[in-house]
Protein backbone atom coordinates (compact mmCIF):
# COMPACT_ATOMS: atom_id res chain seq x y z
CA UNK A 1 0.00 0.00 0.00
CA UNK A 2 1.41 3.25 -0.71
CA UNK A 3 1.84 5.93 1.49
CA UNK A 4 -1.27 7.98 -0.25
CA UNK A 5 -3.33 5.25 -0.01
CA UNK A 6 -2.68 4.88 3.87
CA UNK A 7 -3.43 7.97 4.18
CA UNK A 8 -7.05 8.14 2.41
CA UNK A 9 -8.00 4.58 4.33
CA UNK A 10 -7.25 6.64 7.95
CA UNK A 11 -9.15 9.56 6.32
CA UNK A 12 -12.08 7.15 5.55
CA UNK A 13 -11.88 6.11 9.18
CA UNK A 14 -11.67 9.74 10.41
CA UNK A 15 -14.35 11.02 8.68
CA UNK A 16 -16.62 8.34 10.17
CA UNK A 17 -15.54 8.81 13.15
CA UNK A 18 -16.25 12.41 12.84
CA UNK A 19 -20.02 11.61 11.89
CA UNK A 20 -20.74 9.45 14.65
CA UNK A 21 -19.57 12.15 16.99
CA UNK A 22 -21.62 15.33 15.21
CA UNK A 23 -25.11 11.95 15.74
CA UNK A 24 -23.98 12.10 19.10
CA UNK A 25 -23.69 15.92 19.79
CA UNK A 26 -27.55 16.51 18.41
CA UNK A 27 -28.44 13.84 21.01
CA UNK A 28 -26.46 15.08 23.81
CA UNK A 29 -27.58 18.94 23.23
CA UNK A 30 -31.09 17.49 22.89
CA UNK A 31 -30.11 15.86 26.68
CA UNK A 32 -29.00 19.44 28.00
CA UNK A 33 -31.99 21.17 26.82
CA UNK A 34 -34.16 18.43 29.26
CA UNK A 35 -31.78 19.00 31.99
CA UNK A 36 -32.02 22.59 31.66
CA UNK A 37 -36.01 22.38 32.55
CA UNK A 38 -35.78 20.04 35.13
CA UNK A 39 -33.24 22.26 36.62
CA UNK A 40 -35.65 25.72 35.99
CA UNK A 41 -38.38 22.98 37.89
CA UNK A 42 -36.26 22.53 41.01
CA UNK A 43 -34.39 25.78 41.11
CA UNK A 44 -37.51 27.49 42.36
CA UNK A 45 -37.56 25.51 45.90
CA UNK A 46 -34.87 28.07 46.74
CA UNK A 47 -37.68 30.70 46.48
CA UNK A 48 -39.80 31.51 50.12
CA UNK A 49 -43.03 30.52 48.22
CA UNK A 50 -41.41 27.57 46.60
CA UNK A 51 -41.30 25.74 50.04
CA UNK A 52 -44.17 24.57 49.85
CA UNK A 53 -45.04 23.45 46.57
CA UNK A 54 -41.90 20.61 46.76
CA UNK A 55 -43.63 17.30 46.43
CA UNK A 56 -45.41 18.90 43.14
CA UNK A 57 -41.92 19.83 41.77
CA UNK A 58 -40.40 16.71 42.49
CA UNK A 59 -43.41 15.12 40.54
CA UNK A 60 -42.80 17.40 37.28
CA UNK A 61 -39.13 16.84 37.46
CA UNK A 62 -40.16 13.09 37.23
CA UNK A 63 -42.39 13.50 34.31
CA UNK A 64 -39.33 15.38 32.71
CA UNK A 65 -36.95 12.50 33.16
CA UNK A 66 -39.52 10.29 31.35
CA UNK A 67 -38.01 12.41 28.42
CA UNK A 68 -34.37 11.75 29.63
CA UNK A 69 -35.06 8.02 29.38
CA UNK A 70 -36.67 8.71 25.60
CA UNK A 71 -33.71 10.71 24.25
CA UNK A 72 -30.83 8.34 26.71
CA UNK A 73 -32.80 5.53 24.29
CA UNK A 74 -31.75 7.24 21.25
CA UNK A 75 -28.13 8.02 22.42
CA UNK A 76 -27.43 4.77 22.85
CA UNK A 77 -28.25 3.88 19.28
CA UNK A 78 -25.87 5.93 18.15
CA UNK A 79 -22.55 3.96 18.40
CA UNK A 80 -21.46 0.23 19.27
CA UNK A 81 -22.15 -0.32 23.11
CA UNK A 82 -18.65 -1.66 23.82
CA UNK A 83 -17.12 2.16 22.61
CA UNK A 84 -18.71 3.87 25.20
CA UNK A 85 -15.39 5.46 26.49
CA UNK A 86 -14.27 5.99 23.20
CA UNK A 87 -17.22 8.93 23.45
CA UNK A 88 -17.68 9.09 26.83
CA UNK A 89 -16.17 13.08 26.66
CA UNK A 90 -19.30 13.82 24.82
CA UNK A 91 -22.12 12.81 27.51
CA UNK A 92 -19.72 13.18 30.66
CA UNK A 93 -21.14 16.79 31.48
CA UNK A 94 -24.53 16.17 31.11
CA UNK A 95 -24.48 12.93 32.67
CA UNK A 96 -23.03 14.93 35.64
CA UNK A 97 -26.13 16.81 36.10
CA UNK A 98 -28.73 14.60 34.84
CA UNK A 99 -27.10 12.53 38.07
CA UNK A 100 -27.07 15.71 40.38
CA UNK A 101 -30.71 16.36 39.04
CA UNK A 102 -31.68 12.91 39.86
CA UNK A 103 -29.85 13.45 43.43
CA UNK A 104 -31.72 16.57 44.28
CA UNK A 105 -35.15 15.16 43.55
CA UNK A 106 -34.55 12.30 45.86
CA UNK A 107 -33.44 14.19 48.52
CA UNK A 108 -35.87 16.75 48.06
CA UNK A 109 -38.74 13.63 48.22
CA UNK A 110 -37.13 11.51 51.39
CA UNK A 111 -33.70 13.34 52.46
CA UNK A 112 -31.32 10.14 51.76
CA UNK A 113 -28.65 9.62 49.15
CA UNK A 114 -29.89 8.38 46.16
CA UNK A 115 -28.12 5.10 45.36
CA UNK A 116 -26.53 4.48 42.01
CA UNK A 117 -29.05 2.10 41.26
CA UNK A 118 -31.77 4.36 41.69
CA UNK A 119 -30.15 7.29 39.56
CA UNK A 120 -29.65 3.96 36.43
CA UNK A 121 -33.41 3.57 36.75
CA UNK A 122 -34.40 7.66 36.75
CA UNK A 123 -32.38 8.23 33.25
CA UNK A 124 -32.99 4.94 31.77
CA UNK A 125 -29.80 3.63 32.07
CA UNK A 126 -26.85 0.93 33.72
CA UNK A 127 -25.18 0.74 36.77
CA UNK A 128 -22.95 -2.12 35.02
CA UNK A 129 -21.12 -1.35 32.14
CA UNK A 130 -20.94 -4.86 31.03
CA UNK A 131 -24.67 -4.43 31.04
CA UNK A 132 -24.82 -1.75 28.40
CA UNK A 133 -24.69 2.38 27.99
CA UNK A 134 -23.90 2.92 31.81
CA UNK A 135 -23.09 5.70 34.66
CA UNK A 136 -19.89 5.59 35.54
CA UNK A 137 -19.14 6.02 38.80
CA UNK A 138 -16.88 9.39 38.95
CA UNK A 139 -19.74 11.03 37.07
CA UNK A 140 -22.67 9.51 39.71
CA UNK A 141 -20.16 11.16 42.43
CA UNK A 142 -19.99 14.40 40.46
CA UNK A 143 -23.74 14.55 40.40
CA UNK A 144 -23.61 13.94 44.15
CA UNK A 145 -21.08 17.05 44.60
CA UNK A 146 -22.93 19.25 42.50
CA UNK A 147 -25.88 18.41 44.97
CA UNK A 148 -24.07 18.77 48.09
CA UNK A 149 -23.15 22.63 47.13
CA UNK A 150 -27.22 23.06 45.50
CA UNK A 151 -28.01 22.15 49.51
CA UNK A 152 -25.52 24.08 51.35
CA UNK A 153 -27.55 27.00 49.59
CA UNK A 154 -31.26 25.42 50.05
CA UNK A 155 -29.83 25.16 53.91
CA UNK A 156 -29.43 29.42 53.31
CA UNK A 157 -32.36 29.90 51.90
CA UNK A 158 -34.66 28.00 54.59
CA UNK A 159 -33.42 29.94 56.93
CA UNK A 160 -34.49 33.10 54.69
CA UNK A 161 -38.10 31.07 53.99
CA UNK A 162 -38.69 30.72 58.33
CA UNK A 163 -37.70 27.10 57.59
CA UNK A 164 -35.24 26.89 61.07
CA UNK A 165 -35.61 22.90 61.40
CA UNK A 166 -33.89 21.86 57.36
CA UNK A 167 -30.74 23.60 57.65
CA UNK A 168 -29.87 20.85 60.66
CA UNK A 169 -31.16 17.72 58.59
CA UNK A 170 -29.35 19.45 55.92
CA UNK A 171 -26.14 19.54 58.38
CA UNK A 172 -26.44 15.57 59.13
CA UNK A 173 -26.89 14.78 55.74
CA UNK A 174 -23.50 16.27 54.46
CA UNK A 175 -21.73 15.51 57.52
CA UNK A 176 -22.21 12.14 56.60
CA UNK A 177 -21.62 12.67 52.56
CA UNK A 178 -18.32 14.56 53.61
CA UNK A 179 -17.50 11.01 55.70
CA UNK A 180 -18.05 8.81 53.20
CA UNK A 181 -15.85 10.81 50.55
CA UNK A 182 -12.73 10.77 52.41
CA UNK A 183 -13.45 6.86 52.35
CA UNK A 184 -12.41 7.04 48.70
CA UNK A 185 -8.35 7.30 47.22
CA UNK A 186 -8.94 10.17 44.65
CA UNK A 187 -6.18 10.78 42.05
CA UNK A 188 -5.17 14.39 41.34
CA UNK A 189 -8.22 14.48 38.76
CA UNK A 190 -11.02 16.83 38.20
CA UNK A 191 -13.21 14.49 40.79
CA UNK A 192 -10.72 15.28 43.80
CA UNK A 193 -10.70 19.03 42.33
CA UNK A 194 -14.53 19.28 42.77
CA UNK A 195 -14.52 17.37 46.26
CA UNK A 196 -12.20 19.77 47.25
CA UNK A 197 -14.82 22.29 46.97
CA UNK A 198 -16.96 19.78 49.10
CA UNK A 199 -15.58 21.46 52.91
CA UNK A 200 -16.81 24.56 51.88
CA UNK A 201 -19.84 23.55 51.56
CA UNK A 202 -19.64 21.76 54.67
CA UNK A 203 -18.22 25.27 56.14
CA UNK A 204 -21.44 27.16 54.86
CA UNK A 205 -23.88 25.05 56.18
CA UNK A 206 -22.25 24.65 59.91
CA UNK A 207 -22.05 28.68 59.75
CA UNK A 208 -25.82 28.47 59.44
CA UNK A 209 -26.66 25.76 61.73
CA UNK A 210 -24.20 27.74 64.17
CA UNK A 211 -26.41 30.87 63.73
CA UNK A 212 -29.38 29.05 64.19
CA UNK A 213 -28.18 27.27 67.87
CA UNK A 214 -26.61 30.92 69.11
CA UNK A 215 -30.17 32.78 68.70
CA UNK A 216 -31.70 29.79 70.06
CA UNK A 217 -33.44 29.47 66.44
CA UNK A 218 -33.02 25.42 66.37
CA UNK A 219 -34.27 24.67 69.93
CA UNK A 220 -37.17 26.26 68.62
CA UNK A 221 -37.27 24.39 65.53
CA UNK A 222 -36.79 21.76 67.15
CA UNK A 223 -40.07 21.79 69.56
CA UNK A 224 -41.81 22.21 66.17
CA UNK A 225 -41.42 26.17 66.33
CA UNK A 226 -41.45 26.61 62.79
CA UNK A 227 -44.16 24.51 61.66
CA UNK B 1 -35.47 40.89 62.38
CA UNK B 2 -33.26 38.60 64.97
CA UNK B 3 -31.70 36.93 62.23
CA UNK B 4 -29.52 38.50 59.35
CA UNK B 5 -27.83 36.46 56.92
CA UNK B 6 -26.58 38.97 55.03
CA UNK B 7 -24.36 40.35 58.23
CA UNK B 8 -20.84 39.75 58.25
CA UNK B 9 -20.01 36.14 59.50
CA UNK B 10 -20.26 36.30 62.96
CA UNK B 11 -17.02 37.30 65.18
CA UNK B 12 -16.89 33.79 66.34
CA UNK B 13 -15.99 32.80 62.88
CA UNK B 14 -13.84 35.76 61.71
CA UNK B 15 -11.17 34.72 64.29
CA UNK B 16 -11.60 31.26 63.98
CA UNK B 17 -11.48 31.12 60.38
CA UNK B 18 -8.12 31.09 58.69
CA UNK B 19 -5.31 28.09 60.32
CA UNK B 20 -7.64 28.00 63.69
CA UNK B 21 -10.52 27.09 61.62
CA UNK B 22 -9.52 24.22 59.64
CA UNK B 23 -8.16 23.22 62.59
CA UNK B 24 -10.63 22.79 64.79
CA UNK B 25 -12.48 21.45 61.96
CA UNK B 26 -10.17 18.54 61.24
CA UNK B 27 -11.12 18.16 64.66
CA UNK B 28 -14.48 17.71 64.31
CA UNK B 29 -14.23 15.61 60.99
CA UNK B 30 -12.36 13.23 63.10
CA UNK B 31 -15.23 13.35 65.51
CA UNK B 32 -17.65 12.90 62.83
CA UNK B 33 -15.65 9.77 61.31
CA UNK B 34 -15.44 7.92 64.70
CA UNK B 35 -19.25 8.25 65.44
CA UNK B 36 -19.74 7.44 61.83
CA UNK B 37 -22.11 4.36 61.92
CA UNK B 38 -20.47 1.99 59.57
CA UNK B 39 -23.98 0.22 59.31
CA UNK B 40 -25.21 3.57 57.49
CA UNK B 41 -26.18 2.92 53.93
CA UNK B 42 -24.05 6.24 53.05
CA UNK B 43 -21.12 4.55 54.43
CA UNK B 44 -21.82 1.31 52.92
CA UNK B 45 -22.28 2.72 49.80
CA UNK B 46 -18.67 4.47 50.04
CA UNK B 47 -17.11 1.61 50.84
CA UNK B 48 -18.38 -0.23 47.53
CA UNK B 49 -17.04 3.17 45.66
CA UNK B 50 -13.49 3.40 47.14
CA UNK B 51 -12.95 -0.54 46.33
CA UNK B 52 -14.08 -0.07 42.61
CA UNK B 53 -11.90 3.29 42.06
CA UNK B 54 -9.17 1.49 43.10
CA UNK B 55 -9.20 -1.01 41.59
CA UNK B 56 -9.57 0.63 38.38
CA UNK B 57 -7.36 3.50 39.45
CA UNK B 58 -4.59 0.16 39.98
CA UNK B 59 -4.94 -1.17 36.37
CA UNK B 60 -4.20 2.13 35.22
CA UNK B 61 -0.89 2.30 37.17
CA UNK B 62 0.09 -0.87 36.05
CA UNK B 63 -0.64 -0.29 32.53
CA UNK B 64 1.18 3.09 32.61
CA UNK B 65 4.36 1.03 34.23
CA UNK B 66 4.06 -1.32 30.84
CA UNK B 67 4.20 1.55 29.05
CA UNK B 68 6.91 3.09 30.05
CA UNK B 69 8.73 0.42 29.36
CA UNK B 70 7.80 0.06 25.98
CA UNK B 71 8.40 3.73 25.48
CA UNK B 72 12.20 3.02 26.63
CA UNK B 73 12.47 0.28 24.21
CA UNK B 74 11.19 1.67 21.52
CA UNK B 75 13.64 4.35 22.12
CA UNK B 76 16.58 2.26 22.27
CA UNK B 77 15.75 0.74 19.22
CA UNK B 78 15.48 3.89 17.29
CA UNK B 79 18.91 4.85 18.28
CA UNK B 80 20.31 1.32 17.10
CA UNK B 81 18.54 2.12 13.81
CA UNK B 82 20.11 5.21 13.48
CA UNK B 83 23.45 3.72 13.77
CA UNK B 84 22.92 1.61 10.16
CA UNK B 85 23.79 5.22 8.47
CA UNK B 86 27.32 5.02 9.49
CA UNK B 87 28.17 1.19 9.56
CA UNK B 88 29.50 -0.09 6.24
CA UNK B 89 26.52 -2.56 4.23
CA UNK B 90 28.26 -5.70 5.64
CA UNK B 91 27.52 -4.69 8.99
CA UNK B 92 23.76 -3.38 8.27
CA UNK B 93 22.14 -6.68 9.21
CA UNK B 94 23.26 -7.74 12.39
CA UNK B 95 22.07 -4.08 13.41
CA UNK B 96 18.99 -4.48 11.86
CA UNK B 97 18.52 -7.79 13.58
CA UNK B 98 19.09 -6.98 16.92
CA UNK B 99 16.85 -4.04 16.54
CA UNK B 100 14.20 -6.51 15.72
CA UNK B 101 15.12 -8.51 18.90
CA UNK B 102 14.27 -5.35 20.88
CA UNK B 103 10.94 -4.20 19.30
CA UNK B 104 9.68 -8.42 19.69
CA UNK B 105 10.36 -7.69 23.47
CA UNK B 106 8.21 -4.64 22.95
CA UNK B 107 5.70 -6.53 21.60
CA UNK B 108 6.00 -9.00 24.62
CA UNK B 109 5.25 -6.29 26.60
CA UNK B 110 2.31 -5.16 24.49
CA UNK B 111 1.07 -8.04 25.08
CA UNK B 112 0.54 -7.70 28.64
CA UNK B 113 -0.71 -4.50 27.81
CA UNK B 114 -3.49 -6.72 25.96
CA UNK B 115 -3.51 -9.07 28.94
CA UNK B 116 -4.66 -6.08 31.36
CA UNK B 117 -7.60 -4.90 28.94
CA UNK B 118 -9.09 -8.26 28.98
CA UNK B 119 -12.60 -7.86 28.77
CA UNK B 120 -12.19 -4.02 29.44
CA UNK B 121 -13.47 -0.78 27.71
CA UNK B 122 -10.44 -0.46 26.13
CA UNK B 123 -10.66 3.50 25.35
CA UNK B 124 -11.47 3.61 29.50
CA UNK B 125 -7.48 2.81 29.67
CA UNK B 126 -6.11 4.40 26.45
CA UNK B 127 -4.45 7.35 28.44
CA UNK B 128 -2.55 5.01 30.64
CA UNK B 129 -0.71 3.54 26.88
CA UNK B 130 -1.29 6.01 24.24
CA UNK B 131 2.55 7.09 24.44
CA UNK B 132 4.00 3.67 25.06
CA UNK B 133 2.10 2.63 21.68
CA UNK B 134 2.83 5.78 19.40
CA UNK B 135 6.64 5.41 20.56
CA UNK B 136 6.73 1.43 19.24
CA UNK B 137 4.72 2.37 16.26
CA UNK B 138 7.73 5.21 15.44
CA UNK B 139 9.98 2.91 15.74
CA UNK B 140 8.44 -0.24 14.06
CA UNK B 141 7.71 2.05 10.61
CA UNK B 142 11.42 3.18 11.04
CA UNK B 143 12.76 0.05 10.93
CA UNK B 144 10.15 -1.42 7.96
CA UNK B 145 11.98 1.91 6.18
CA UNK B 146 15.07 1.27 6.54
CA UNK B 147 14.84 -2.19 5.35
CA UNK B 148 12.04 -1.48 2.20
CA UNK B 149 11.65 2.25 1.74
CA UNK B 150 8.42 2.31 2.10
CA UNK B 151 5.85 3.09 5.09
CA UNK B 152 4.64 0.50 7.09
CA UNK B 153 0.83 -0.01 7.20
CA UNK B 154 -1.36 -0.41 10.05
CA UNK B 155 -2.74 -3.53 9.04
CA UNK B 156 1.05 -4.78 8.85
CA UNK B 157 1.18 -2.92 12.43
CA UNK B 158 -1.52 -4.78 14.03
CA UNK B 159 -0.50 -8.27 12.47
CA UNK B 160 2.31 -8.62 14.52
CA UNK B 161 0.20 -7.82 17.62
CA UNK B 162 -1.09 -10.97 17.87
CA UNK B 163 -0.54 -12.97 21.43
CA UNK B 164 -1.27 -16.98 21.90
CA UNK B 165 -2.28 -17.20 25.34
CA UNK B 166 -2.40 -20.28 27.45
CA UNK B 167 -5.62 -19.41 30.02
CA UNK B 168 -8.93 -20.03 29.36
CA UNK B 169 -10.71 -18.06 26.42
CA UNK B 170 -12.62 -14.56 27.24
CA UNK B 171 -15.51 -14.21 24.22
CA UNK B 172 -15.24 -10.50 24.50
CA UNK B 173 -11.28 -10.30 23.87
CA UNK B 174 -11.67 -8.46 20.62
CA UNK B 175 -13.88 -8.30 17.67
CA UNK B 176 -11.48 -10.41 15.82
CA UNK B 177 -11.05 -13.06 18.34
CA UNK B 178 -10.53 -16.64 16.73
CA UNK B 179 -13.22 -19.03 16.66
CA UNK B 180 -13.34 -20.92 20.59
CA UNK B 181 -10.73 -23.48 20.90
CA UNK B 182 -8.10 -20.93 20.33
CA UNK B 183 -6.33 -18.55 23.17
CA UNK B 184 -5.65 -15.53 21.55
CA UNK B 185 -5.29 -11.90 22.39
CA UNK B 186 -5.08 -9.34 20.00
CA UNK B 187 -4.12 -5.42 20.52
CA UNK B 188 -5.28 -3.36 17.98
CA UNK B 189 -3.62 0.11 17.77
CA UNK B 190 -5.91 2.80 16.70
CA UNK B 191 -5.20 5.18 13.69
CA UNK B 192 -5.10 8.03 15.99
CA UNK B 193 -2.09 6.24 17.37
CA UNK B 194 -0.97 4.85 14.54
CA UNK B 195 -0.93 8.69 12.74
CA UNK B 196 0.71 10.04 15.90
CA UNK B 197 3.82 7.48 15.92
CA UNK B 198 3.72 8.46 11.97
CA UNK B 199 4.43 12.23 12.68
CA UNK B 200 7.31 11.79 15.25
CA UNK B 201 8.61 9.15 12.08
CA UNK B 202 9.34 12.34 10.52
CA UNK B 203 11.79 13.60 13.15
CA UNK B 204 13.77 10.70 13.07
CA UNK B 205 13.83 10.16 9.15
CA UNK B 206 15.30 13.64 9.14
CA UNK B 207 17.77 13.38 11.36
CA UNK B 208 18.40 10.11 9.73
CA UNK B 209 18.72 12.11 6.15
CA UNK B 210 21.34 14.60 8.02
CA UNK B 211 23.44 11.32 9.47
CA UNK B 212 23.72 9.99 6.03
CA UNK B 213 24.63 13.01 4.32
CA UNK B 214 27.86 13.51 6.79
CA UNK B 215 28.72 10.13 5.87
CA UNK B 216 28.73 10.93 2.66
CA UNK B 217 25.73 8.94 1.36
CA UNK B 218 24.15 11.15 -1.01
CA UNK B 219 21.45 8.86 -2.67
CA UNK B 220 19.63 8.96 0.80
CA UNK B 221 18.88 12.07 1.03
CA UNK B 222 17.22 13.01 -2.03
CA UNK B 223 15.21 9.40 -1.35
CA UNK B 224 14.12 10.24 1.96
CA UNK B 225 12.94 13.66 0.96
CA UNK B 226 10.07 12.07 -1.51
CA UNK B 227 8.89 9.79 1.04
CA UNK B 228 8.60 12.51 3.57
CA UNK B 229 7.05 14.67 1.35
CA UNK B 230 4.52 11.95 0.78
CA UNK B 231 3.64 11.94 4.32
CA UNK B 232 3.52 15.17 4.74
CA UNK B 233 0.90 15.58 2.34
CA UNK B 234 -1.20 13.32 3.67
CA UNK B 235 -1.10 14.44 6.96
CA UNK B 236 -2.03 17.89 5.07
CA UNK B 237 -5.25 15.77 3.13
CA UNK B 238 -6.25 14.78 6.63
CA UNK B 239 -5.69 18.67 7.76
CA UNK B 240 -7.84 19.53 11.10
CA UNK B 241 -10.29 16.34 10.80
CA UNK B 242 -7.60 14.66 12.74
CA UNK B 243 -7.14 14.29 16.68
CA UNK B 244 -6.11 17.23 18.04
CA UNK B 245 -2.52 16.11 18.83
CA UNK B 246 -1.99 15.36 15.04
CA UNK B 247 -3.01 18.75 13.93
CA UNK B 248 -0.04 19.98 16.55
CA UNK B 249 2.68 17.68 15.22
CA UNK B 250 2.07 18.84 11.52
CA UNK B 251 4.21 22.27 12.64
CA UNK B 252 7.21 19.71 13.48
CA UNK B 253 6.56 17.60 10.68
CA UNK B 254 7.07 20.98 7.98
CA UNK B 255 9.95 21.62 10.02
CA UNK B 256 11.34 18.12 9.79
CA UNK B 257 10.62 18.10 6.04
CA UNK B 258 11.96 21.58 5.55
CA UNK B 259 15.30 20.81 7.34
CA UNK B 260 15.14 17.50 4.22
CA UNK B 261 14.43 19.71 1.01
CA UNK B 262 17.45 22.46 2.36
CA UNK B 263 19.56 19.40 2.59
CA UNK B 264 18.75 18.59 -1.25
CA UNK B 265 18.90 21.62 -1.94
CA UNK B 266 22.49 22.22 -0.52
CA UNK B 267 23.49 19.08 -1.97
CA UNK B 268 22.56 19.48 -5.64
CA UNK B 269 23.77 23.12 -5.53
CA UNK B 270 27.15 22.60 -3.49
CA UNK B 271 27.45 18.98 -3.70
CA UNK B 272 29.81 18.79 -6.54
CA UNK B 273 32.14 21.74 -4.81
CA UNK B 274 32.90 20.47 -1.41
CA UNK B 275 34.85 17.56 -0.69
CA UNK B 276 32.81 14.77 0.75
CA UNK B 277 34.12 14.84 4.58
CA UNK B 278 32.98 17.83 4.70
CA UNK B 279 29.86 17.36 3.56
CA UNK B 280 28.82 17.19 7.15
CA UNK B 281 30.01 20.73 8.00
CA UNK B 282 27.61 22.63 5.54
CA UNK B 283 24.50 21.00 7.20
CA UNK B 284 26.00 21.39 10.74
CA UNK B 285 25.66 25.43 11.05
CA UNK B 286 22.49 25.57 9.21
CA UNK B 287 20.73 22.46 11.49
CA UNK B 288 22.31 23.23 14.50
CA UNK B 289 19.89 26.09 15.47
CA UNK B 290 17.17 24.60 14.15
CA UNK B 291 17.86 21.17 16.24
CA UNK B 292 18.02 22.71 19.10
CA UNK B 293 14.28 24.16 19.16
CA UNK B 294 13.15 20.68 19.34
CA UNK B 295 12.02 19.77 22.54
CA UNK B 296 11.63 16.37 24.07
CA UNK B 297 10.49 14.11 21.34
Amino acid sequence: MSVTEMFSCIQGFLSADQDVREDIRKVVQNLEQTAREILTVLQSVHQPAGFKDIPSKCARARELFCSVRTQMGELKTKFPAEQYYRFHEHWRFVLQRLAFLAAFVVYLESETLVTREEVAQILGIEVVREKGFHLDIEDFLAGVLIMASELSRLAVNSVTAGDYSRPLRISNFINELDSGFRLLNLKNDPLRKRYDGLKYDVKKIEEVVYDLSIRGLAKEAESGGDK
Amino acid sequence: QLLNINHPAPLVFCIASGEGWSRRNAEAAQERDVHANSASPVIAAFKVFQQELDTRHDKHERLVKISRDVTIESKRAIFLLHRVTSVPDAERPPILNEAEGKLEGVRQKIGQIAEELRGEDIFQFHRAFTAGIQEYVEAVSFLHYIRHRGLISLEEINARLVFMKAENPDPKDSAEAAPSGAHVLTFQVTPADYLLGVADLTGELMRLCIGSVGNGDIDTPFQLSQFLRQIHDGFSYIGNTGPYEVSKKLHTLRQSLGKVEDACYALRVRGSEIPKHMLADVFCSRTAHLDTEEGVV
